[in-house]
């Protein structure tokens, strides 16, 4: 079994606190793995190690066995990682189908090309369309997407986030702040267009989380304290102490 | 057929525009600005492909215009002493490559960050170029500028381009190619992702693009372009002095864009043209010009944002909406009062500048709106002020109306889905 992604005694301090305290994780290729744990635990500081967003102290982070750790988030994604933020982070004045055809261009090799109309390039209009069919915003096309309605805006971060085809998919709470079917409908969505890949995600909806996970792993206090099937994870007792327990879950 | 044809009507209008614009204005004053504003459509237009496009507000745009005009004036000069075959139409294709090469060297340095810090940079670098123009008096020519003689040039398929109407029509030869260029660009993957890095240079990090990459690129497009309208310039006026580099040539071309419309492809090419109407004709009729263009920029700032190119697509917007006549009353209320506003203004500019700056040369007795008047005495003040006075509390009761009327309208606009 080879891993797609693979951290190895990961630490992040921010002056004299350590935020990651030496996290150590390895995620198969095709597994969907969850990361939960409390406010604060340094999920989303992980997620930004990870992806290049931030540098880690020390540690490394290995994508398909290659050594990605202190390399800039636009060579990460070009090695095929992709991830989304949790508030969302799109451009907004541009339309729906504008926004997926530049997360298309630079995986279907066209870089800085500026000899060529963009109109004209049949794989990266076909790839824009079949991205908003996949995330249902093929009627939304020309609404430029700082004025989608929140769940359309959620979609479409998704969207951008798969659009470069990247073969591991992070995602950033993508549910928050969702009522229960738009949830459902997210839950779907994400189940459809990570087929196939690998996924990694932060998310505090443990509906979510059980249903579409399989593997989680608990981060607290920036250690990992469990990592383990969901069912196994509902029943260890350090994780019940931890983090379910206070929730009440 | 007519749908994909139609995208070619614009340019025919524009290519009709710049042949025919001699024929309907042949005066030598009307070519000799007519020349300028082909040479500022192609500034401005390039100027907001990093303010416009991609979000690069520069305060030294003028350097690559500049070293542009001089390098192309050299090689004029060069080419007369060595009797070299090259024609005057490809200098401005070297003023564009200087343009370039000083935009790849400038741009390493003042790419690497956006916002603010690209803008001081940008200031800086035009500071040092401007003021190395006094030391470097060999390459800058001094106070006086370095001159040469477009007509010693071999001629280029029998033309010497000696008469300005040929240098015209040079002009507009290039102009037009650089329009469609420039518009092109936009239309391309680079072009897009320089709309990306303006909207959001963090996103772009992760869909794989390197956002001070695409920045560089369009910096070094922009200084190209900028490079070509400043050798056109040189083969125009066969002169190059510092000012075409310095801040106020810089401040001029933001001035251009920004009057015209960022937000648009056609708005810098408007602004280029109206900005260099008055900047000919209103200096002939007032010494106070500059004051109005600062005026005027920041009336647009205020109460047109999107230029006159977006203030007027707005309204046509209204107008094809069928619902432009509830702008109508408001209009017609707050029209007259901007008029005297206005009047107010100009009046008191005129009587302070008279008053102020020029008494002591040519006394105090001027002609203002076709009436005799001293500027010495108080009742033209007092005519000034309370107009002005009058006009400004007007505007400020009345705008309200216009906000309500336009709150209607995208109103009436937005319910049958065409907002």
């Amino acid at each position: 079994m080879s891993a797609a992604l693979s951290l190895l005694d990961l630490r992040k301090s921010f002056g004299p606190v350590q935020i990651i305290r030496g996290v150590s994780l390895e995620i198969a290729e095709g597994e969907r793995h969850a990361i939960i744990g409390p406010n604060g635990a340094g999920k989303s500081t992980l997620f930004n190690l990870v992806s290049g967003r931030i540098r880690p102290s020390s540690g490394e982070v290995r994508l398909h066995g290659q050594a990605i750790t202190g390399l800039s988030p636009f060579e990460i994604n070009r090695r095929g990682l992709s991830r989304s933020f949790q508030i969302t982070n799109i451009f907004p004045k541009m339309s729906v189908e504008e926004n997926l055809r530049c997360a298309a261009l630079w995986s279907l090799g066209y870089k800085y090309a500026f000899w060529t109309s963009i109109e004209r390039l049949s794989d990266v209009c076909e790839r824009a369309e079949w991205l908003m069919d996949r995330v249902g915003l093929t009627v939304r096309r020309h609404v430029p997407a700082g004025v989608l309605s929140y769940a359309e805006q959620r979609a479409l971060e998704i969207g951008v986030t798969i659009g470069g085809s990247a073969d591991v998919v992070m995602l950033d709470e993508p549910t928050a702040g969702m009522n229960n079917s738009e949830t459902e409908h997210a839950v779907a969505l994400i189940r459809k267009v990570t087929e196939g890949k690998t996924l990694v995600m932060v998310e505090h909806d443990m509906g979510v989380v059980f249903s579409l996970a399989d593997r989680i792993s608990v981060l607290v206090y920036g250690q990992i304290i469990a990592s383990d099937a969901p069912e196994r994870i509902r029943e260890n007792p350090a994780v019940r102490e931890a983090y379910l327990g206070q929730d009440g879950a | 057929m007519t749908a994909r044809l139609s995208w070619l009507a614009p340019w025919l209008a524009f290519a009709l525009i710049l042949i025919a614009a001699p024929r309907v204005f042949p005066s030598p004053t009307a070519l000799t600005m007519m020349s300028l504003m082909g040479v500022m459509i192609i500034f401005a237009l390039s100027y907001n492909m990093l303010l416009g496009q991609t979000g690069l507000l520069s305060f030294g745009h003028a350097v690559y215009y500049g070293l542009g005009g001089f390098v192309a004036i050299h090689t004029m000069n060069a080419v007369i002493h060595n009797k070299l075959g090259l024609s005057i139409p490809v200098i401005p294709l070297v003023g564009g490559l200087a343009g370039l090469v000083f935009g790849v060297l400038f741009g390493l340095i003042s790419t690497r960050r956006a916002g603010l810090v690209f803008s001081m940079i940008s200031l800086g670098i035009g500071e040092l170029v401007s003021s190395s123009s006094f030391i470097l008096r060999t390459f800058f020519g001094g106070e006086e500028g370095i001159t040469t003689n477009r007509s010693k040039l071999a001629p280029f398929l029998g033309h010497k381009f000696g008469p300005q109407l040929e240098v015209y029509y040079l002009i507009g030869v290039w102009c037009f190619v650089c329009v469609v260029a420039m518009y092109a660009l936009t239309r391309t993957p680079f072009g897009r992702m320089c709309n990306a890095v303006r909207e959001n240079p963090e996103r772009v990090e992760f869909v794989g693009y390197s956002p001070r990459m695409v920045r560089l690129i369009a910096f070094c497009f922009a200084a190209f372009f900028a490079g070509i309208a400043g050798g056109l310039a040189a083969i125009s006026f066969e002169i190059m002095n510092a000012q075409q580099l310095g801040a106020q040539q810089s401040s001029l071309v933001l001035l251009m864009a920004y009057i015209g419309g960022v937000g648009s492809f056609a708005g810098p090419i408007v602004g280029a043209v109206i900005i260099t109407y008055l900047q000919i004709m209103l200096s002939d009729v007032t010494s106070a010009w500059q004051l109005y263009f600062g005026l005027m920029f920041i009336a647009v700032v205020m109460f047109a944002p999107e230029g006159v190119v977006g203030w007027t697509m707005l309204h046509l917007r209204a107008l094809r909406g069928g619902v432009a006549w509830r702008l109508a009353p408001a209009y017609a209320a707050v029209g007259p009062a901007l008029v005297a506003t206005g009047a107010g203004a100009i009046m008191i500019i005129e009587l302070a500048n008279r008053q102020l700056a020029e008494a002591r040369s040519e006394g105090s007795a001027m002609r203002l709106f076709g009436f005799d008047v001293d500027a010495s005495t108080l009742p033209p003040w007092i005519v000034a002020v309370a107009l002005f006075a009058a006009g400004t509390i007007l505007v400020l009761r009345l705008w309200p109306r216009v906000g309500d009327a336009w709150g209607a309208v995208n109103a009436r606009l937005h319910f049958r889905g065409e907002g």
